[in-house]
Order: C-alpha cells, then sequence, then structure tokens
C-alpha cells in the first residue's frame, strides 16, 4: 500500500504554533518552564516550540536534549545494542515545569524512558507532555497534555514525522504499513 | 546507520577495525556526560553481572572499570590473584570457567603474561575484556587516549604524536600504536636504544632517539611509565641518567608546540619520566585521561554486554553430556536407602 500523506509542511507548522499557545495558556506564561527534547525528532520539535514561545514572549525558555537509549526497557531483548547519543540539559531542572517533547505518541514506552531519566537529573515541579501526533495503542498508562494531532492507527501501520532540518525535504507526516518488525 | 557491534570481546587493537574503534569513541563521547550529573548510574546493565580477575597490581584501571560498571547498574566484583584459590594450584582457566558457571556476563582480566585474555576468550562464553596482558595490549587505555586527544584536538588523523620512554615493556605502547596509525596519526616512538624493540618500525612507526627533536614536532607526547619492577635486567645505566636525557620538564618543554598534550597513562613517577611542574603544567591532561576513562570502559560494556541475551543458556550448552534427570537421582536415592 502506498504511503498517505497526513500532515503537509503548513498542517505540521499550525500544529506546533498551537502547541505553543496551549503550553503557555495552561503554564500561566513561561515561569520555571523548561523545555526537553526527546532524540531525534523530539529535540526538534522542542526547538521550534522554544522559537515560537520566544516570538509570542520574547524570552528564552531552557531547552534540553534527552537520549532515552540507556533507559529503555527491551535492551536485554533486542540483539544488537542500539546507538547511544548524548543527553544535553544544561540546566538544572529541580522545582521547573518540565515539558517533555516527542514526535509520536504510541506505546508510551519512550515516555516511560524518559520519566525514569529525568528524575535522574532532579525532581521537577511537575512534568508535563506535547506530542505532535498522538496515535493511540498506550501499552502504559501516559497521556499527552498538548497533542499536535490525534490519528488513529492499526498496529501494522507506521507514523512516520519528516522534518526539514534532519529529512531534508519540507516537514511531512505519512502513514505506511509496516514492513516486518520495524 | 553506523556498522554493528559484533566482537564478544575486547582484547586489543591490534583486532580492531578503524570503524570499530571510532564506534568506541563515539559511545564513549554519551558516556562521558553521565558521570557529569548529580545521580551517576543509568539501568542499562541492570541485572548483568561483571567480574574482574587482576593478577597484576593496579589502582586506577581497576576502580576506573568498577566505577564504569556501577554507573551502568551493573553488578561487580573483584577478584585479586592474592587471597585467591589460584594459590590453592587452581588454573587460570578453571576460575573463570567457574566464575562463568556463576553466570557472570563478562569478565575483565589483567595478567602479566601476554595472551592470557585471549585464552579465556577462546574458552568461555561471557564477554573477556583485557585490562592489560603482559607486554601486548591495554586496549582501554589506548582508546582513552585517543578520546583524550580527540577530545583536545578535534580529530586524530595527521597529528604528530610521539610515545617516549619504555616501548620494549609497554602494552600502552603497543595498543596506541595500533589505534592511533588506523585512525592515521603520525607515531613517533622515543626512548633510550636498550627500551626499543627490535623490529617496531614495521608496525608503522617512526624511530628516534632524540627527544628534543620529538619536543619540537609532535602535537602530543605521550609518556610511558618507566617500570621500576621490569628493570632488573639492566636495561638501564640508571635512572637518573634516564630521567637526564629522557625525562620531559618544563626547560625541555619551551620548544614544544604552542598547544602540546602532555599525556601520561599513569602511574607517574614523578622527577623520572617528567618533573612535577610538566606534570600538573597547563599541558598536562594526565587527569582528563582518567576522567574519560571511565567514560571509554563503560562504552566497551555496553557495547559487549548491552542488547544480548544473558549468558545463562551456557552453563546448560556446556555441561556434562546427559546429566542423570532429577527422576532418575531420586530413584537411585531411594533404592540406595533401601539396600
Amino acid at each position: 500500500m502506498k504511503p498517505t500523506q497526513i500532515m503537509d509542511k503548513d498542517a505540521v507548522n499550525r500544529a506546533i504554533m498551537r502547541l505553543s499557545h496551549e503550553i503557555l495558556e495552561k503554564n500561566k506564561g513561561i515561569k520555571d518552564l523548561c523545555l526537553i527534547g526527546i532524540r531525534t525528532r523530539g529535540a526538534i520539535i522542542a526547538d521550534r516550540i522554544y522559537a515560537c514561545i520566544k516570538r509570542i514572549e520574547g524570552v528564552d525558555v531552557p531547552v534540553g536534549i534527552l537520549d532515552i537509549t540507556l533507559y529503555r526497557d527491551d535492551l536485554t531483548l533486542i540483539s544488537a545494542q542500539p546507538v547511544v547519543r548524548e543527553t544535553q540539559i544544561n540546566f538544572d531542572i529541580t522545582d521547573k515545569k518540565v515539558v517533555l517533547v516527542d514526535d509520536v505518541l504510541f506505546t508510551g514506552r519512550t515516555i516511560r524512558a524518559a520519566l525514569d531519566a529525568l528524575i535522574d537529573f532532579g525532581r521537577p515541579a511537575s512534568i508535563q507532555l506535547a506530542v505532535l501526533i498522538d496515535r493511540g495503542h498506550r501499552e502504559l498508562p501516559i497521556r499527552a497534555e498538548y497533542v499536535g494531532k490525534n490519528i488513529p492507527t492499526s498496529l501494522d501501520q507506521n507514523v512516520k514525522v519528516m522534518l526539514e532540518e534532519i529529512d531534508g525535504n519540507d516537514d511531512k507526516v505519512i502513514i505506511e504499513v509496516r514492513e516486518n518488525g520495524d | 546507520m553506523g556498522i554493528e557491534w559484533k566482537k564478544k570481546d575486547l582484547l586489543g587493537l591490534e583486532t580492531l577495525s578503524k570503524e570499530e574503534i571510532e564506534m568506541v569513541l563515539e559511545t564513549a563521547k554519551s558516556f562521558k556526560e553521565v558521570s557529569t550529573r548529580d545521580v551517576k548510574k543509568v539501568p542499562a546493565l541492570r541485572g548483568k553481572t561483571v567480574v574482574s580477575l587482576f593478577f597484576e597490581d593496579s589502582t586506577r584501571t581497576r576502580a576506573s572499570f568498577e566505577l564504569a560498571a556501577k554507573r551502568l547498574s551493573a553488578d561487580t566484583i573483584n577478584i585479586a590473584a592474592k587471597g585467591s584459590s589460584l594459590s590453592k594450584g587452581e588454573t587460570i582457566l578453571d576460575m573463570a570457567k567457574n566464575m562463568q558457571a556463576m553466570n557472570v556476563n563478562a569478565i575483565i582480566v589483567r595478567h602479566s603474561s601476554s595472551g592470557v585474555p585471549k585464552l579465556l576468550a577462546e574458552n568461555l562464553e561471557a564477554a573477556v575484556i583485557n585490562a592489560g596482558d603482559g607486554c601486548r595490549e591495554h586496549p582501554t587505555q589506548a582508546l582513552l587516549d585517543m578520546f583524550t586527544i580527540k577530545e583536545k584536538l578535534g580529530e586524530i588523523k595527521g597529528k604528530k604524536v610521539a610515545i617516549i620512554g619504555d616501548i620494549l615493556h609497554s602494552r600502552v605502547a603497543r595498543s596506541n600504536i595500533w589505534g592511533l596509525t588506523k585512525l592515521g596519526a603520525q607515531v613517533t616512538v622515543c626512548g633510550p636504544s636498550t627500551l626499543m624493540p627490535i623490529g617496531i618500525e614495521k608496525l608503522g612507526v617512526k624511530v628516534t632517539h632524540s627527544l628534543n627533536e620529538c619536543i619540537a614536532e609532535s602535537d602530543v607526547l605521550m609518556l610511558l611509565r618507566i617500570q621500576l619492577e621490569r628493570q632488573r635486567d639492566k636495561f638501564l645505566p640508571s635512572l637518573r641518567e634516564y630521567a637526564k636525557e629522557f625525562g620531559i620538564n618544563k626547560e625541555k618543554l619551551k620548544k614544544a608546540k604552542k598547544n602540546v598534550l602532555i599525556m601520561h597513562p599513569g602511574p607517574t613517577n614523578r622527577g623520572l619520566e617528567l618533573s612535577a611542574d610538566v606534570a600538573d603544567g597547563e599541558y598536562s591532561v594526565i587527569l582528563d585521561q582518567v576522567t574519560n576513562g571511565i567514560a571509554i570502559r563503560m562504552a566497551i560494556l555496553y557495547l559487549l554486554l548491552a542488547g544480548k541475551a544473558p549468558t545463562l543458556a551456557l552453563a546448560r550448552s556446556v555441561s556434562r553430556p546427559n546429566p542423570p534427570s532429577a527422576d532418575k537421582r531420586r530413584e537411585r536415592l531411594s533404592t540406595e536407602g533401601e539396600s
């Protein structure tokens, strides 16, 4: 089956803009706010939310990058060890309102790993979750406060978020049928 | 995607490809950050067990490996030759096999004989990590040296590295020569002719006996420890003469490049290979090497141990043929009881 495009560049941008507004609205401004993106695409979306917030409020909020590889719950199950990349959180998250950012929310296992990792960095006042896409099929009791778009999917489908910064072309979100075990 | 790590063991840099070395260095970069956190621990190797068997004295390497394993949440035990059952006549291989029978995942070994890690690796299913074998290799030291050079100078390719001192006995030198030449550095070895192994140029290095020439040309001066414990055969007329000819002090360093790196694998003999003002001076990265050692060893443990099924299966696969089943044993016991 051919991949179907469900969001184009403008749709992605509008969604990120709305997420930024919602984050500001819910937190009543930027006091104690910080953004932490999950590698790789979550980090890029976090950067974009940062830029939106800067445009709206004229202030820089701290942004960090989190690599959750070492916290995965399937490290002993997969055959080859996944590539570990650097975590960059250059500020103290204790007593901060942390907004965790990822591209696609699926089983919730990545977020579980991210929560564990964050707790190792300090004791935030709260952790909220912002995702561009929520595709359902949660395996853990996790939900997102801010969702760019809800997309009903079946388990054999793959949702791909492609962003200009790493994927080259214009932003888009596509659904394709998963080839075995991707 | 880059290459996949396939090796079961880390025996030396001679057997690693350029890509594999680069993969270790890249992975270590990510692990360096973990040691800067308040909570210096990640759960990646939870439930794995790492044993270190040290048949030679060590402070740095042993502490570094243990901390690396602990920061990855692995469980560690240390066995020193002194006080172990080796004194009762057990062989190293038997000892290691017994460790393996306790379902350990990795064995870190240091021994004064070259080849002991290889012997263990060939006979065990657990991962074997060479922490120094005789005069052959000390791979994690060379990896952390390369990591430090890359960190400080940006890249290794094209850099001039001088390894100075007792090349003959130095496993650190050999591992560094293998690794640095694979990554494209120009390596020069420098030392008294009695401590220079014959044929070392075959490894692709330049040989010189002039320290001044080395100092003037090099981007990195890697000093080796004069191994006092191996000097029985009078390789040197006297230690004072060595210090005078090959020791590095501030005066001699005046001819060096502006951003030269002074490295030393430790432990240092202050006043012998290098003077105190150089060891503590602005060019010295000796303590950075120690810090980076943990990141390198975390990377190695991660690459060897993560993403693999535990070695539980091996106890079964190497056990005696057809062990009596529980039923048969019970039967036997009951008949024995009756008779």
